[in-house]
């Protein structure tokens, strides 16, 4: 991999060159919290000052700029018995700047899901390659545990991604367009100093994670544990509201709907996110439902994180980031529920 | 200056631009064009079921369409839905397939109400098949519960018409009642072709009914062919499945010798959506077609 170093201030006008053209999203501080703490969200920016990019986490991922919450797949317009199917795919870029480490390991999972070995997703593929990815390294977050699953870094999947070295950004570069887009400012090759600063705020960063989960043997502990009073005691809890896979960085699941014109001439086929948690994900035509109990539900989400999904496409679906602990209503806390989990029929 | 960065075109790509083809699972097409399909003709089968004769319109799409028995198609009613329904064919029928649909739910409402010549929607064919190549020159036994018959009626096709391709065959099929009994009007054809066995049995009878009434399982005592060397297909309710599979297990059939057909909700058939998944498994790209041990060995499969 390329590197280079940024003076601080050529972040900006980078910034606003992309902002020129296209749509820039980073984490804009929307409001704060009871406690006084700031709320963060991705969201559309008009000027470089408007990112704050020390952000600690956001309360909702950005898979919404690649798996938006409802996208429309195609439309049909009808005519006489007869009708006319149209798609549409996004093609307008667009900068995503700020994005977490573990953001972007979501976004690598989400790549092995819609962009390889089986019927690739044109809409999504089509959001991904339009988007160019700026990530940012930071002090581990409070309730975060990347660190347990190997995510709290990222060597591809990025345009660029910066680390902060106080009067100037390290930057990694993954791609042609990140390492032109850092020839239109004062980017310079990395010195010694450069990469010693680098690797010790690397050192800095990664002894500052609190959170641990225990994630070595989760895959095989799922399934022994299928049966355990684990699931009971936290799956009541659960409100089934689907906060969690909203959240989620990485959770993809969806339904699919029509939706018929006032005037019946036209139609639109809608994706929209769903989650596993709701009542009605596996019911089927007839009523039966194959998972109606909150508990069930609930178990399945894990299960499929780590067991189904890590199968499947060899790492588990979770990157850490814990959003769904962080939003949920219930106070269902994954490393919690894990820890539980591991605790359940030890000696 | 010049952009940073140039927009994507993915339309502009030269594997997308190719006619869609859900056999062809890498490669990058509009996964949600649908084949334009015309209902040709219906036939009533029950007072619940149909049974949908449908063509596609476009005559080269119609001639590169080919499907394997066990796979399904999502059929679509634009404006209405889209559902994932087995194909109950023969697969010599190029580009027209047969789907037995059941009315139970939104979208089977409105098909049940559609008349011949309607214009439906076509994405597939999706899912893993029943082995039948790998079935030839071995016994098979063919056993159906309910509408399970629906997916079991394309290898009972296939079997048939390929004969001689296989040693004994025998066809179990059970139901709740005679009103029920789907493809009635096939039986006494199966029956007349040489070398077929076809046994029916139901739940409860009444004053039409003259054969045998029970459970599935009643009919499993009069397979005489040795299970070690044969091959089952088994389509039915999870309840009916598991008990006939373990009944031929403990007879000595190798659990990867039978097959089944499982059946859950599916919003994509793809394996994106994640509604069909079972255990670690998608029901659309796994399955639906399982060998025994499979289906065992996923959590909440059965």
């Amino acid at each position: 991999m390329l590197y280079r170093t940024l003076p601080r201030e050529e972040l900006g006008l980078l910034v606003e060159r992309i902002l020129e053209t296209y749509e820039v999203v980073g984490p804009k501080r929307v409001t704060t919290d009871r406690d006084g703490k700031p709320v963060h969200q991705y969201l559309p920016v008009t000027s470089f000052d408007q990112l704050d990019l020390g952000y600690e986490t956001t309360e909702y991922s950005a898979k919404t700029y690649f798996l938006p919450y409802r996208e429309n797949l195609s439309s049909y317009s009808f005519d006489d018995g007869d009708w006319e199917q149209k798609i549409r795919y996004r093609l307008q870029p667009r900068a995503l700047i700020g994005l977490h480490a573990c953001d972007i390991n979501a976004l690598l999972r989400l790549d092995k899901v819609f962009a390889r070995d089986h019927f690739p997703s044109p809409y999504y593929i089509s959001r991904r390659r339009n988007t160019f990815v700026v990530g940012i390294d930071h002090d581990p977050c409070e309730h975060g545990f990347c660190r347990s699953l190997g995510t709290d870094t990222v060597t591809h999947g990025f345009d660029l991604f910066l680390t902060d070295l106080g009067d100037r950004y390290f930057v990694a570069i993954d791609s042609d367009r990140g390492f032109f887009a850092l020839r239109q400012v004062q980017a310079r090759e990395v010195s010694d100093d450069d990469r010693r600063d680098y690797l010790e705020v690397r050192h800095r960063i990664a002894s500052g994670f609190k959170v641990r989960i225990d994630a070595h043997n989760l895959s095989n502990l799922l399934d022994i544990e299928f049966e355990s009073e684990v699931w009971k005691r936290w799956g009541g809890k659960c409100l089934s509201c689907g906060s969690c896979a909203m959240a989620c960085p990485t959770c993809y699941c969806y339904g699919v709907t029509e939706q018929l014109s006032m005037d019946s001439k036209s139609a639109t086929k809608v994706k929209q996110l769903h989650s596993c948690n709701f009542i009605d994900f596996a019911r089927v035509a007839g009523g039966h439902n194959f998972r109606p109990d909150r508990e069930t539900r609930l178990k399945y989400r894990y299960y499929h994180q780590h067991r189904g999904f890590a199968e499947t496409y060899e790492a588990p679906m979770c990157v850490g980031c814990n959003r769904c602990g962080r939003v949920c209503l219930a106070g269902i806390n994954p490393p919690e529920v894990i820890q539980d989990l591991q605790d359940e029929d030890r000696p | 200056m010049s952009t940073l960065f140039h927009p994507y075109d993915i339309t502009k790509e030269r594997e997308i631009n190719e006619p869609v083809n859900y056999r062809r699972r890498g490669v990058l097409q509009h996964v949600d064009r649908v084949l334009k399909a015309e209902i040709t003709a219906i036939t009533r089968l029950t007072s619940l079921e149909k049974l949908f004769h449908i063509r596609i319109v476009d005559l080269a799409e119609r001639e590169r369409f080919t499907f394997l028995p066990g796979q399904f198609v999502m059929l679509e009613l634009p404006g209405y839905g889209e559902i994932p329904i087995s194909i109950s064919g023969s697969t010599y029928q190029r580009g027209m397939l047969e789907l037995c649909i059941r009315k139970v739910g939104m979208v089977t409402g409105v098909l049940h109400r559609a008349s011949r010549g309607a214009l439906v929607g076509l994405r597939g064919p999706f899912g893993t098949h029943f082995p039948l190549e790998r079935m030839k020159g071995h016994n098979v036994l063919l056993i159906a519960g309910g509408l399970g018959l629906a997916p079991l009626r394309s290898a009972i096709l296939y079997v048939t018409e390929n004969r001689a391709d296989f040693k004994e065959v025998q066809i179990l099929y059970g139901t709740t009642a005679p009103s029920k009994l789907l493809f009635d009007y096939q039986y006494e054809q199966w029956r007349r072709i040489d070398g077929v066995k076809l046994q029916i049995i139901v739940d409860r009878g009444d004053e039409t009914w003259n054969g045998p009434v029970g459970l599935i399982t009643q009919l499993l005592d009069d397979v005489t062919m040795p299970l070690e060397e044969s091959y089952a297909i088994v389509c039915g309710p999870p309840v009916m499945f598991k008990f006939v599979c373990n009944r031929l297990s403990k007879a000595g059939m190798p659990m990867h010798r039978m097959f089944v057909s499982l059946e859950r909700r599916m919003h994509c058939g793809m394996g994106k959506c994640c509604r069909c998944n079972v255990g670690s498994t998608y029901t659309c790209l796994d399955g639906p077609v399982f060998d025994y041990w499979s289906v065992m060995n996923l959590k909440e499969a059965i």
